[in-house]
């Protein structure tokens, strides 16, 4: 069969201005909407993934300010009880499954093959598939919740509330079905991930050389595998009960309720690593950058990613301790909870001692690095008080739990991911963001954000539970409470500031070069965006730092075919080449898999048979797209 | 930035196979995702016996004829699809052809028995938690068998096709090769759990 690439045209055998013509026509998305909806291109789909996601960010925190304007005075008659738990429930989520978790995996998508020195994501058509999954599954939400379906049953869903016997109507099974979605497309971009890790990298990156920001994402793609699968056989479990009467979590017939609780936190716990995990591996990427000098301590940091995965699987129980579970089980995950904080604390000093060292630099990045360490020490500190059953005992359910968890995650990790985007913003549009206005947003949402959020923790102590849609006036609580919705405003406006200076920046915002912040990672040697095929010829990576290593000239590697989509497949721990692989061109295929899919499983809320016809449309979709089309692809 | 090439690549194979094969790994990661489906329905089983007074509830155990003969029927079928990772590997096309066809046929006659299986638990799926949860586990192994026939057999049209001779499919008949130990290897801790914990 080599005989057949034996006339294949190579990079050899041109001056670099033809290998980017050559290549450009091989890997360019055709213009135009068929080329848009038949792209495979990982940097236009990482684009497409991160824009919807803060679309849906943008939706969440409108939900929010309606909550704050209805809780701040008491017994307010804006909004009434049944559209308060919708509210709540969109607002919680829309914000895990359609904002936090994808966001966090489409900056892998666009990043790391960039980060890996490859041309594409393995499986690019699976990341178009995802993609579309993950779009009609959000979509599902909200036209259910434009036409008032939305799920009122809080964002996880407790038996017997979301049961056959108390919620009836479709709302809960909108919210089982929209897990469907975006599971499927979160478990897809997890094994894209992974072998794009495994088998992409550029010759020379062995597993000592990977890039932090990428390591996380691997850690983080095994906890999605892992993970994953228990909140799909809960939901697919409810959906039964619901549609045709299995009793999984009916106690009359030998069923449950804390079975429910006990798969949807083996995932909801680890969830927050899948979420945390790629933020460490931004903000290490940040400081890093902005210090001018290497992460201290890159075995220890990879070390405490690796057991932070690990140990996330072994903390689901402390979201329970209210459920009467043994006493022993209570304290072996009370200490399991507090482990966890170890690896965390062992990144934090980390990054202290390379700021230390460092000469910092105060951009906007490193701004929100900052904020995001200051932040999230302090939701750590009471993730450690509540890992305290008899503390836990007497906040569960109040809003200091709100407090905690709103600062784990929007410090833990919206904040590292929007100095990630002030970071990487040059690498997406080829523009900078404004450095003035980035201060701003900065200020702004560090100040509103804890503003909001601090006091939560008071009213919690004072008794105040989340999840109500008023509360009298006798309540100690309301001037607290209008202090919150006052604050919001704040961040609301940073938030507003901030999306104000994406959409000017990426208009009118200067000209990026290939490296502007004179970073060492190698998304930063291509040009600023990346041409369709990332790299004319494929870095050659000498240490842990390829560009600051060599400044002048990037070693490359040459041979690959300009005739046909061609990347390199390498070893897994010295990353040695192994072969030259093609990668899939465009194919209109994934979106109409991905049609078929959606229609099954909207269906099936209905119908257990659309599980039985639906199945057909999505096989020949399924043959469609793998069936070979004769291209120079196919050739091996 | 200057570039200085410092390496050839020429001389590679225009196609990885085995470990060098990105669909080897991929279909390895989606193996992960369902044997964690697996082990999560088992522990559900688990869960549910320990709840529990009597188990099974309400139902004698399992009938042990059809399902037992379904296990013989997928162990011994490893060795046919072992031969034919072998053929898949040496890259000969007739042999492929004649294990494709044979292992089409075996994958549906497991289908076959399992349809007297789901009868031989002597309980309905909206009886109770027990039947519940074996439907669910019988009824995500069948889906398995089903998709990979399915698999198998547009492959043998594939192979029957003009695109059949080339190194790229081989790997795709060794990777459906693994899919379908996968599947054997998944029903055995199923068996043992749905005819056996019942007798305990």
């Amino acid at each position: 069969m080599t005989s057949r690439n034996a006339g294949a045209l190579r990079d050899t055998a041109f001056d670099a201005a033809e290998i980017d013509r050559r290549l450009a026509a091989i890997w360019s998305t055709t213009p135009g909407v068929w080329g848009a909806l038949a792209t495979v291109d990982h940097k236009v789909i990482g684009r497409r993934y991160i824009t919807t996601a803060f679309v849906f960010l943008a939706l969440g925190g409108l939900l929010s300010l309606l909550m704050r304007l209805q809780l701040a005075q008491p017994e307010a008659r804006f909004i009434g009880p049944d559209r308060y738990n919708q509210l709540f429930t969109m607002h919680g989520t829309n914000m895990m499954f359609l904002f936090a978790v994808p966001v966090m995996q489409a900056m892998a998508v666009y990043l790391v093959p960039l980060m890996v020195g490859t041309r594409n994501i393995a499986f690019p058509r699976l990341n178009a598939f995802s993609y579309w999954m993950y779009l009609a599954g959000g979509l599902l939400l909200w036209i259910a919740f434009v036409l008032d379906t939305g799920p009122d049953v809080g964002w996880f869903a407790y038996v017997p509330l979301s049961g056959p016997q108390y919620a009836a109507g479709k709302r809960a099974d909108i919210w089982a079905q929209m897990i469907t979605f975006t599971e499927v497309s979160a478990l897809a971009v997890a094994v894209e991930i992974v072998v794009t890790v495994f088998k992409h990298r550029a010759p020379g990156m062995s597993l000592d050389r990977i890039p932090l920001f990428v390591w996380s994402m691997l850690v983080t793609s095994f906890v999605v595998i892992l993970a994953m699968p228990a909140i799909m056989v809960a939901s697919t479990a409810l959906i039964l009960d619901r549609l045709v009467e299995t009793h999984f979590f009916n106690p009359a017939e030998g069923g449950d309720v804390l079975l429910w609780q006990h798969l949807f936190w083996f995932f909801g716990h680890p969830e927050v690593y899948i979420i945390f995990l790629p933020a460490v591996g931004m903000v290490s990427t940040i400081v890093a950058t902005f210090t001018r000098r290497p992460v201290f301590g890159y075995l220890a940091m990879v070390m405490a990613l690796i057991a932070t995965g690990i140990l996330a699987f072994g903390l689901w129980v402390h979201h329970m301790f209210v459920a009467g579970l043994p006493r022993l089980g209570e304290s072996f995950f009370t200490a399991s909870s507090m482990a966890i904080a170890v690896p965390a604390g062992l990144q934090i000093f980390c990054w202290l001692a390379t700021i230390w060292a460092g000469r910092p630099i105060f951009t906007t990045p490193f701004l929100f690095a900052i904020g995001f360490i200051v932040t999230f020490v302090i939701g750590g500190l009471t993730g450690v008080m509540v890992a305290s059953v008899p503390f836990d005992t007497q906040v569960h359910d109040t809003y200091f739990v709100v407090a905690h968890f709103h600062y784990v995650l929007v410090g833990g990790a919206v904040f590292p991911l929007l100095g990630a985007l002030y970071y990487w913003f040059p690498k997406l549009t080829g523009r900078l963001m404004s450095e003035t206005r980035g201060r701003w947003v900065f200020g702004l949402i560090f100040v509103g954000f804890n503003l909001t959020f601090f006091p939560m923790h008071i009213l919690g102590l004072q008794g105040m539970p989340r999840r109500i849609y008023t509360y009298q006036p006798e309540m100690p609580w309301s001037g607290l409470n209008m202090f919150i919705s006052l604050s919001a405003v704040i961040l609301a406006g940073g938030f507003l500031l901030f999306f104000i200076d994406v959409i000017r920046s990426a208009r009118t915002g200067a000209v990026a070069s290939s490296n502007p912040w004179e970073a060492s990672t190698l998304e930063w040697a291509t040009s600023s965006p990346p041409p369709p095929y990332n790299f004319a010829r494929l870095p050659v990576v000498g240490g842990l730092d390829p560009l600051s290593d060599r400044r002048d000239v990037l070693p490359v590697a040459a041979g690959l075919r300009v005739d046909r989509r061609e990347l390199l497949v390498s070893s897994i721990v010295e990353a040695t080449p192994e072969a030259r692989e093609a990668s899939s061109g465009d194919s209109i295929w994934p979106l109409l898999a991905a049609i078929a899919t959606t229609a099954t499983l909207i269906w099936s809320i209905f119908t257990p048979w659309a599980v039985v016809w639906g199945s057909i449309p999505i096989a020949i979709a399924l043959i469609g797209w793998f069936w070979p089309k004769g291209v120079p692809e196919d050739e091996s | 930035m200057k570039e200085g090439v410092v390496l050839d690549l020429t001389d590679l194979p225009p196609h990885g196979l085995g470990t060098a094969s990105l669909s080897w790994w991929g279909t390895l990661a989606f193996m992960l995702i369902e044997a964690t489906g697996f082990a999560l329905s088992i522990v559900v089983y688990l869960y549910l016996m320990s709840l529990a007074p009597r188990w099974p509830p309400d139902a004698p155990p399992p009938d042990l004829l059809p399902g037992t003969t379904l296990t013989v029927l997928l162990v011994a079928s490893l060795f046919p699809n072992i031969l034919l990772a072998r053929w898949a590997r040496d890259q000969d096309l007739r042999k492929v052809r004649i294990g494709l066809i044979i292992m089409s046929l075996i994958g549906i006659a497991p289908l076959v028995l399992r349809a007297f299986e789901f009868p031989a638990m002597h309980i309905q799926w909206d009886q109770n938690a027990y039947g519940s949860i074996v439907w669910v586990m019988l009824g995500l192994h069948t889906t398995h068998i089903l998709t990979d026939l399915v698999e198998t057999l547009v492959l043998t049209c594939l192979m029957f096709s003009r695109h059949g001779d080339n190194p790229r499919r081989f790997g795709d008949v060794s990777d459906n090769v693994m899919y379908w130990n996968f599947v054997v290897a998944t029903w055995l801790p199923m068996y043992a759990c749905l005819y056996w914990a019942p007798r305990l």
